[in-house]
């Protein structure tokens, strides 16, 4: 293992909000009870996704900059860890909606499809289509630097699409889910004080996790590929 | 030559192109023609928002039909002639207006068989022909620059879809939202010119992306 200072830091971020978050206070909100403790597990989630995948897209920017495979390697890599951490943001969700949501009394929200009609879910949703499709993309070139160029060009493309989407969908449709005007968490009326002492190191901790994740994959890719790249030069 | 020249130049090959081999454009009218016959069959009659969604979806698929080709059928010899004799912005663009051109036509047609199949349930017509062209310039400019990504990998016809349907998604809910405007439904003062601005930074989004990212697609 390569020890740096960043990995420590992650290990005791993360110790801290698994004991922090489930045994510090946090407020007592008749519909939520203790299930807002997974604010510190389903929103770092995304939050990690969408640094992992900021990552990814500078990674395929550099790519198109200085056409060198390991940034290829490492879009790629940041793209696969994002993907994963948006998968467990699904099912962190899908936990606690069932919780919370999933009320039989309530004829709208009954049924899965009136659920996933939720901005913040249609967008997850589009991320993650968007990223399967990079990763099919991916598989159907057989050339390297023409798959690597390619998917670049549409890592790029895709990502400035997401955006502006990601910032309209909720205002067009009514939703129930928390952070209606913009980013869930951030804002400063959203969240309990106390809880801002165990989420932002959480959201922290869970980051660099993917970000190790993510360094270890690539590493196993760049001796995998050692002969290509050391005929690159 | 100068790179409006090159242009035009482009531009015109691309319509005369088409118009020598007139069966790549029959065929689009023929798979308009029996998309909605086929709907006509299957639905009966319409109500104005299945009306509306079903469009929109015909649309969809008109335009990767109509868009894909575009594509496709630059044989590799003949992009390597491009290659060497233009540069890769006033090829994209010229591509890009030749679509947009191409799936207003579409789009045209698809409206007036739409509404001699299945009726108008629209209370301002002509609203709702505006709307509709819009939404094809959109649809045509996204589906375009994918098109141009999935000429470069297999199977290229399905993988287009795979690429642009989310990525599609917050244009389509945009456009089925505003083209409720022509059904009578009341809107907040300003809404609908909202969406509109919208939507028309979205396209100057893409044709920006468009100008940027093709010339990397472009050397093999």
């Amino acid at each position: 293992m390569r020890i740096a200072w960043w990995k420590i830091a992650s290990i005791i971020l993360l110790c801290y909000a698994v004991v922090g978050g489930f045994l510090l206070p946090v407020p007592a909100l008749s519909q939520l009870g203790e299930t807002i403790r997974n604010l510190y597990f389903h929103v770092c989630m995304w939050f990690a996704m969408m640094i992992l995948f900021t990552i990814s897209i500078i990674h395929s920017i550099k790519y198109l900059n200085k056409s060198d495979l390991r940034h290829d390697i490492k879009a790629k890599s940041y793209a696969a860890v994002g993907t994963y951490m948006g998968l467990l943001g699904y099912s962190t969700g899908a936990i606690w909606a069932s919780f919370t949501w999933a009320d039989p009394n309530n004829p709208a929200y009954a049924s899965f499809g009136s659920i996933m009609r939720e901005p913040k879910l249609i967008g997850a949703a589009m991320a993650l289509l968007i990223y399967g499709a990079y990763f099919i993309l991916r598989n159907s070139i057989k050339d390297m630097d023409q798959r690597a160029r390619v998917s670049a060009v549409y890592n790029v493309f895709a990502y400035t699409m997401l955006f502006p989407s990601i910032w309209i969908i909720p205002r067009l449709l009514p939703s129930l889910h928390p952070g209606q005007e913009g980013n869930p968490a951030l804002n400063f009326n959203d969240i309990d004080a106390r809880m801002r002492m165990v989420f932002y190191p959480a959201v922290l901790g869970w980051t660099l996790l993917g970000a190790w994740i993510t360094t270890l994959k690539i590493r196993i890719e760049l001796i995998q590929e050692k002969k290509i790249l050391s005929n690159e030069k | 030559m100068h790179p409006y020249k090159q242009f035009s130049a482009l531009l015109k090959k691309e319509i005369l192109l088409e118009l020598r081999q007139k069966h790549a454009l029959y065929g689009m009218m023929l798979y308009i023609a029996s998309t909605i016959f086929v709907l006509y069959l299957t639905l009966g009659d319409a109500e104005a928002e299945t009306w509306n969604a079903l469009f929109w979806i015909t649309q969809l698929f008109i335009c990767i039909n109509a868009v894909a080709k575009s594509f496709l059928q630059e044989a590799k010899g003949r992009m390597l002639y491009h290659f060497s004799i233009t540069t890769p912005s006033a090829f994209i663009l010229s591509k890009i207006v030749y679509n947009v051109l191409l799936m207003g036509i579409m789009n045209v047609i698809n409206l007036i068989l739409y509404t001699a199949f299945l009726g108008d349930p629209t209370t301002s017509f002509f609203a709702f022909v505006g709307i509709s062209l819009l939404g094809s310039i959109g649809l045509s400019l996204v589906f375009t620059m994918l098109a141009a990504i999935a000429s470069k990998a297999m199977q290229q016809a399905s993988l287009m879809a795979i690429l642009g349907f989310p990525i599609i998604i917050p244009q389509l809910m945009l456009l089925v939202r505003l083209s409720k405007t022509a059904f009578s439904e009341i809107f907040r003062d300003g809404a609908p010119l909202q969406v509109i601005f919208l939507l028309l930074a979205l396209d100057l989004s893409v044709i920006l992306l468009a100008v940027i990212l093709y010339p990397f697609l472009w050397k093999d």
